[in-house]
C-alpha cells in the first residue's frame, strides 16, 4: 500500500525581468533560492531535520547555478545541514519534476517530507550557457533534426492551423488576466517579497506584465524566428525534413506572444498525511497523479497533449472532469494546441494569466504553476486541477491536484 | 622507377620529388606513402640534411588518392574490414604527423627540421593533405592550378588529416566551404583563404630559401595555449557556429549525405581534444563513412566508373577519332551551347542557321558566356578571343566542307531533320560522321535520311549544354563502331561524360525521367499533398521535385510528348496523367516560361509557393500517405525503367545506367544511381516492395524478370555485371 503525498505549502518570488535592468538582476541565484527555502521553513515552523531532502529544479546549471545549487542553497538557508539537496534538470518542467519526484518519494516511503521547487536567474545565467550536445553535436543534432524551440512553436502553429491573430489574441488575454489577478491580489498567498540582506524590499510584484497590451501593439512586433528559420542558418528546411507534408513554416511567434525571460524561484512543501499530523500542518491538496512523457523532439513542444492523454488513460479522468488547468504559456501555440486537442474551455485554463504575461523562469515555472493552481482552486473552492508544461527536446510533464 | 626520389643539395636541403611514372598526375598509393616515409626518415636522421622541400616532377603536384587503396585496406582485413581501414588510415596519420613534428622534442618543441611543400600546380585531396602536414606551403603563381579538398563530392571527406588540419588552422566557419562544399581555389585565392602560405614564381627556390632561414616550424596546435579559431564547440561563439553548421548541412543536404554529417562530427568532436586524439577521431569517422554503403556506391559511380567511362571504357577498338572541325546545324539554345563547348575544346566550329541573324545570335550566346568567364577571372581575354575566332556563324553550307563531324540540332521534327541531313551530306566528305541531337526521336528512323547509316549516330545533349555533364550517345540499328568512337572521342574532347545506349523509345534518360514526372502528377490527381510530393523527392535526394521539374521543362513539352507517344503506341498508351497535363495546358500554366505552373512565380520569374489553385481541382485528401511510400514510388518508378532498359539491351553496361542517371538528371546521388540503389536495398526487398506497389498502384511497378532472378539467386546488379566489365 502506498502513502499519499500532500502539498502543505507553496511560495514563489515575484518574477523580475531577466535582463540587466531587471529588478532581481542584483540578486544571486543562491540568495533567491535561500529566501524561498527560508519562507517555507518559517511559514511552517520547520526545525532540524524537518524534511528528507530539497529537490531543486534548475536548467542552466553552470557558473553560480552550477556546483549543485540545491545543496548550496540549503547550506546558505536556515535549514539544517542534515538536509542534503538535489539539483535536477528537465528543462522547463524542472520545477514540476522536483515536486513530482518529491511526491513519488513520499508515496514510495523514502522519507515523509520534501521541499521541492526551483530557480532560474535568466538575466544572470543566460539560457544555453550550459551548452547542449543535442544542438551542437552533428551526430545528434542532425539525426534528431534539432531546431530551436521557437521554430518548434511555429511548426505547431503551421501544423495545427493557428494564425498570428490567434496567437496575439491569446497573448492579449493572458496579459489581461494577469493584471486582473494582481489587481485582486489573487497571488497574495504565495508571493514572498524578495529582500536584501538588510530586510529591505527589492521586488514585490511580477514586473514583466505589460498592462494594456492589445492586438495593435502586438501587431507591430516582428516574427522572432523567421530569420533563423528561413535564412541563417535555415532551420525551417530542417523542420520540413521531419514534416514533409508542410510546404513552409508559418512564423507567428514573437516576444509578445511567447513566454518572457525572467528571474524567479518557487518552493513547495510536500509530505505524507502522518507528517502533517506530526507537524501540526493542514494539507491543502493531494498530489493525485503525476506523469512525464517523451515526444517528437523537432516539433518539440507538443508534450502537454500526450501527457494529458496518458493521465486520462491511467486515471480514467476526462478533461471535462477538471475544474482548472495551468498549461505553461511557453508559446501561444502550445496552449492553443492543448485547447484544440481536448476541446478545452479557455475559461478553465490559465485563469490568472501565464508566462506570456509574467514570464517563465525555466527551472522554477513548474513549481510556480502548481502553486498558482492550488491558490486558485482554493479561491474558487473547486476540487480538481492539473498543471502541465511542454518541455524542450520533446518532453511533457503533468501534475494533478485534488483538494482535501 | 620510384614514385619519390630525393636529392640533397650542397646547402643541405633535400629536395623530395614526387613523379609517378606513366601518369599525367601524381596519385598516392601504398608504395608512394612508403617511399615518402623513407625519404622523411632519411631527412630526419641524416645530420647533413638541414631540412626538406617536397615537390613534384610534373606541372601539377598531385591529383589525389588512388581510391583502390582504400578498397584494398578493406579487403586485406578479411572479416574485420573496419579494423583494416582504421589501422590503415592511422598509419597515414602517423606518417604525416612525423612530417609535422619533424623530430621536435615532444614537450619543448625544440629541434626538428623544416619541411616545406612546393606546389607547381594543382594539389587536391591527399595532394593537399600532405602539404598541410608540412610546415609551410609554397605554390607557383599558376592561375590554372586548383587547390582544395573535393572529397565530399564523391561521398567521402578528407580523411588523411585534411579535415582536422584545415579546421584547426582556419576554424569551423572558414573551413566549412572548403570541406563541406569541396571548394577548389586557384593559388591566390587559396592563400587568401589561409589554405596555403605563399604564392611565388619559383616555389622550390622559395621553399629552399625558407628552409635555410631557420624558421619556426611548430604548428599552432602543438604549442601551449592553442585556441580553436572562432571558438571550440562550447565556447559561446563556437557554440553558435556548430549549432548553425549542423542545421545548414542538414538543410542543404536534406539529411541524405552521411559524409557531410561524419565530416562535421569529426570537426566537432576533434575540436574538444588534443590534436593527436582529433586525428584518431577523424580516422574513426572516416572509417565509418568508408563502411557506409552510400559512400561506396558514390565512389564507385561518381569517381571510379565516371572516370572509366570518360577514359573510353566502352569505346570500340578503332583508331583515334578526335574531332578537328565540327559543323553545328541550328543555332538555337542547344546548337549555340554545342558550338560554345566545342570551340572551348579547340575544335573549329561552323555554326549554321537559316538566317544569318540567328547564326550570329548563337555565336553571341557563346561570346556572352566566355565574357562572363573573363569577368570572373576564369578565362583570359586572349583565350576568349581564341575560342570565338574558331566559331564561324553562317548560313552557307559550303562552310561545312572539311568537317569530320556534324552535330545537327535543328527543330525536333523527323521531316525537318531529314532535309537538313540530306543537304549536309551533299557538302561534306565521305568520312564525315553525322550526329543528330535529339531527346525523343528514334535514331534508326532519322538515319534513313542518310545513305551511310553506319556513319549516323544520336548524340543527346542535356540543356544547358555548357553546364550539364552528361552526353547520351545513341546507336541506331546500323550505327557502326567508327561513329561510336567518333562520338566518344568528341565527348572526351569537350570534357563531358558519355554513356552509349541502343535506340529505343526515349533512349535511357528520358525513359526514366518521364515516368518520374508522371508519378508526381498521378499523386496530385490522387490527392497527395503537393508539398509532400515535392519534399519527398528532395528528401530522397532528387534535385527537383517532379512538379518543379515539369515547370522547368514546361507543360507544353509534356503535352507534345504525350501526343507523340500516344500516336506511336496506340492502344498501349497509358493516359493516366493526360487529364492533369492537358488541363494545366488549357489553363495556360505552362511552367516557368509562362510564369505560372504547378508553382507561382513573381514578375521577375522567381519561384514562389505551390499554386493554391491546384487544390480546387485536385483536393488534398484528409489521409496522406507515409513519406516512405511517396519516396519509394518516386525512386522505384525510375529504377524499374533502368532495369527494363538493361533487360532490353538499351543499356549495355550497368555503370552507364548509374553514372548516366546521376549526371543526366540528378538521380539521388547518395545512392550511386538506380541500380546501385536496388543493390543497396537488396533485390529481395526490391521484389517485395515492387510487389506491394504493384498491388496498390498498378502494373507500372511490376517486378522485372531480371530483378526476380537476382533475388532468387541472392545476387546483385554489381555482383553479376561488374566483374565482366571490370575485366575490359
Amino acid at each position: 500500500m502506498t502513502t499519499d503525498a500532500y502539498i502543505y505549502d507553496a511560495v514563489r518570488s515575484p518574477r523580475g525581468k531577466g535582463r540587466k535592468d531587471g529588478a532581481l538582476h542584483e540578486v544571486t541565484s543562491a540568495r533567491l533560492s535561500i529566501q524561498m527555502l527560508n519562507a517555507i521553513k518559517e511559514r511552517n515552523g520547520l526545525d532540524g531535520h524537518a524534511v528528507e531532502d530539497v529537490i531543486w529544479g534548475n536548467v542552466t546549471q553552470v557558473m553560480e547555478q552550477g556546483g549543485c545549487l540545491a545543496r548550496t542553497a540549503v547550506l546558505g538557508s536556515d535549514l539544517d545541514e542534515s538536509i542534503p539537496g538535489l539539483s535536477i534538470n528537465r528543462f522547463c518542467a524542472s520545477g514540476m519534476e522536483a515536486v513530482n519526484l518529491a511526491a513519488n518519494q513520499v508515496r514510495g516511503g523514502a522519507g515523509d517530507a520534501y521541499i521541492a521547487g526551483g530557480v532560474e536567474m535568466m538575466g544572470r545565467v543566460p539560457m544555453g550557457a550550459d551548452g547542449a550536445a543535442i544542438a551542437a553535436d552533428p551526430s545528434l543534432a542532425m539525426e534528431q533534426y534539432f531546431v530551436p524551440q521557437g521554430i518548434g512553436a511555429d511548426i505547431i502553429a503551421t501544423e495545427y492551423g493557428f494564425s498570428r491573430d490567434d496567437a496575439d489574441a491569446f497573448a492579449v488575454e493572458s496579459q489581461r488576466r494577469a493584471a486582473q489577478a494582481w489587481d485582486e491580489n489573487r497571488f497574495e498567498k504565495s508571493i514572498v517579497t524578495v529582500r536584501d540582506q538588510n530586510g529591505l524590499p527589492i521586488l514585490d510584484n511580477d514586473e514583466y506584465i505589460r498592462r494594456g497590451t492589445d492586438m495593435q501593439s502586438l501587431g507591430a512586433l516582428k516574427a522572432a524566428f523567421k530569420e533563423q528559420g528561413e535564412v541563417m542558418p535555415g532551420f525551417d528546411k530542417v523542420a520540413l525534413i521531419k514534416y514533409p507534408h508542410l510546404e513552409k513554416v508559418n512564423h507567428i511567434h514573437h516576444a509578445g506572444n511567447s513566454s518572457g525571460i525572467v528571474d524567479g524561484s518557487a518552493a513547495v512543501l510536500i509530505g505524507s498525511k502522518e507528517y502533517g499530523e506530526r507537524m501540526g500542518l493542514k494539507p491543502r491538496a493531494r498530489i493525485k497523479y503525476n506523469a512525464k512523457i517523451g515526444s517528437d523532439p523537432t516539433i518539440n513542444l507538443t508534450g502537454p497533449v500526450p501527457v494529458t492523454e496518458k493521465m486520462m488513460a491511467e486515471t480514467g479522468l476526462k478533461v471535462s472532469d477538471f475544474d482548472l488547468f495551468e498549461v505553461n504559456e511557453a508559446f501561444s501555440s502550445v496552449v492553443l494546441r492543448f485547447m484544440q486537442a481536448f476541446d478545452a474551455d479557455h475559461d478553465k485554463i490559465n485563469v490568472n494569466g501565464g508566462a506570456i504575461a509574467m514570464g517563465h523562469p525555466l527551472g522554477a515555472t513548474g513549481a510556480i504553476i502548481i502553486g498558482t493552481l492550488l491558490d486558485e482552486l482554493e479561491r474558487q473552492d473547486k476540487e480538481l486541477g492539473m498543471a502541465t508544461l511542454c518541455v524542450a527536446s520533446g518532453m511533457g510533464a503533468a501534475t494533478v491536484l485534488e483538494r482535501v | 622507377m620510384a614514385d619519390f626520389t630525393m636529392k640533397t643539395g650542397d646547402d643541405g636541403v633535400a629536395i623530395i620529388t614526387w613523379d609517378v611514372e606513366g601518369k599525367s598526375m601524381n596519385v598516392a598509393n601504398e608504395q608512394a606513402f612508403m617511399e615518402l616515409d623513407g625519404c622523411i626518415d632519411e631527412v630526419l636522421s641524416n645530420d647533413a640534411i638541414k631540412g626538406a622541400v617536397i615537390t613534384s616532377g610534373k606541372d601539377t603536384f598531385a591529383g589525389g588518392m588512388d581510391l583502390n587503396v582504400l578498397a584494398r585496406m578493406k579487403e586485406d582485413a578479411g572479416d574485420e574490414p573496419a579494423q583494416g581501414l582504421f589501422d590503415g588510415i592511422m598509419k597515414i596519420h602517423q606518417m604525416l604527423r612525423k612530417i609535422e613534428r619533424a623530430g621536435m622534442e615532444a614537450r619543448t618543441n625544440k629541434g626538428g627540421k623544416p619541411i616545406a611543400a612546393a606546389l607547381p600546380g594543382t594539389a587536391v585531396g591527399i595532394g593537399l593533405e600532405i602539404p598541410l602536414a608540412c610546415h609551410r606551403i609554397f605554390a607557383a603563381d599558376n592561375p590554372k592550378a586548383k587547390i582544395g579538398l573535393p572529397e565530399i563530392m564523391v561521398g567521402i571527406f578528407p580523411g588523411a588529416g585534411g579535415t582536422t588540419r584545415l579546421a584547426w588552422k582556419l576554424g569551423a566557419m572558414a573551413a566549412s566551404p572548403l570541406l563541406l562544399q569541396g571548394k577548389l581555389n586557384d593559388p591566390k585565392k587559396a592563400k587568401a583563404a589561409g589554405v596555403i602560405d605563399e604564392v611565388v614564381d619559383d616555389p622550390v627556390a622559395a621553399a629552399r630559401e625558407w628552409v635555410l632561414s631557420e624558421p619556426k616550424i611548430v604548428k599552432p596546435w602543438d604549442e601551449k595555449g592553442y585556441k580553436f579559431p572562432g571558438g571550440a564547440p562550447y565556447h559561446p561563439a563556437g557554440f553558435m557556429t556548430f549549432v548553425g553548421a549542423s542545421a545548414m548541412v542538414n538543410a542543404n543536404t536534406n539529411g541524405v549525405y552521411p559524409a557531410a554529417k561524419a565530416l562535421l562530427s569529426a570537426v566537432y568532436e576533434g575540436a574538444m581534444v588534443p590534436f593527436d586524439t582529433a586525428l584518431k577521431i577523424e580516422a574513426r569517422w572516416f572509417t565509418n563513412i568508408l563502411m557506409n554503403p552510400s559512400s561506396s556506391a558514390m565512389i564507385r559511380s561518381l569517381f571510379l566508373n565516371k572516370e572509366a567511362l570518360e577514359k573510353g571504357a566502352v569505346r570500340p577498338d578503332v583508331p583515334d577519332q578526335k574531332v578537328k572541325k565540327v559543323g553545328v546545324m541550328g543555332a538555337g539554345m542547344m546548337g549555340a551551347g554545342i558550338a560554345l563547348v566545342s570551340a572551348m575544346a579547340g575544335i573549329e566550329v561552323v555554326l549554321i542557321d537559316q538566317a544569318q541573324e540567328s547564326a550570329d545570335k548563337g555565336k553571341q550566346y557563346a561570346a556572352d558566356f566566355y565574357a562572363k568567364g573573363v569577368s570572373r577571372g576564369k578565362l583570359t581575354q586572349e583565350k576568349m578571343d581564341g575560342h570565338l575566332s574558331r566559331i564561324t556563324a553562317t548560313t552557307d553550307y559550303e562552310a561545312l566542307k572539311g568537317a569530320d563531324l556534324i552535330v545537327e540540332a535543328v527543330f525536333e521534327d523527323v521531316g525537318v531533320k531529314a532535309e537538313v541531313t540530306k543537304n549536309v551530306l551533299k557538302v561534306v566528305g565521305d568520312d564525315c560522321i553525322f550526329a543528330t541531337n535529339t531527346s525523343t526521336l528514334p535514331i534508326t528512323e532519322l538515319a534513313k535520311a542518310s545513305d551511310k547509316p553506319d556513319q549516323f549516330i544520336g548524340i543527346h545533349f542535356f540543356s544547358p549544354v555548357e553546364k550539364m555533364m552528361l552526353v547520351e550517345i545513341i546507336k541506331g540499328q546500323e550505327t557502326g563502331d567508327r561513329a561510336v568512337a567518333k562520338a566518344l572521342d568528341y565527348v572526351r574532347q569537350i570534357k563531358k561524360t558519355p554513356i552509349v545506349v541502343n535506340d529505343a523509345r526515349f533512349f535511357y534518360a528520358n525513359r526514366c525521367i518521364i515516368p518520374y514526372i508522371n508519378e508526381g502528377m498521378r499523386m496530385v490527381q490522387e490527392g497527395v499533398a503537393p508539398a509532400l510530393i515535392e519534399n519527398a523527392a528532395k528528401l530522397v535526394g532528387m534535385p527537383l521535385g517532379p512538379l518543379q521539374l515539369v515547370d522547368e521543362t514546361s507543360i507544353d513539352l509534356g503535352v507534345k510528348i504525350a501526343k507523340a507517344t500516344k500516336e506511336a503506341m496506340g492502344a498501349d498508351y497509358d493516359e493516366a496523367v493526360d487529364e492533369i497535363l492537358f488541363w494545366m495546358f488549357e489553363e495556360g500554366r505552362l511552367g516557368r516560361k509562362s510564369n505560372a505552373g504547378f508553382y507561382e512565380y513573381d514578375e521577375k520569374g522567381k519561384r514562389q509557393g505551390l499554386w493554391e489553385g491546384l487544390a480546387a481541382r485536385y483536393p488534398v485528401a484528409d489521409e496522406q500517405p507515409d513519406l516512405i511510400d511517396v519516396q519509394h514510388r518516386l525512386l522505384m518508378i525510375q529504377s524499374l525503367e533502368a532495369v527494363r532498359a538493361l533487360e532490353e539491351d538499351v543499356l549495355m553496361d550497368i555503370r552507364e545506367g548509374d553514372v548516366g542517371a546521376i549526371l543526366g538528371w540528378g538521380f539521388a546521388p547518395w545512392s550511386g544511381g538506380p541500380l546501385s540503389w536496388l543493390d543497396m536495398i537488396s533485390a529481395a526487398y526490391a521484389v517485395e516492395r515492387t510487389g506491394d506497389l504493384t498491388s496498390r498502384f498498378g502494373e507500372r511497378f511490376e517486378t522485372p524478370a531480371l530483378l526476380k532472378d537476382l533475388a532468387a539467386n541472392n545476387d546483385s546488379f554489381y555482383g553479376r555485371y561488374q566483374p565482366a566489365v571490370a575485366a575490359e
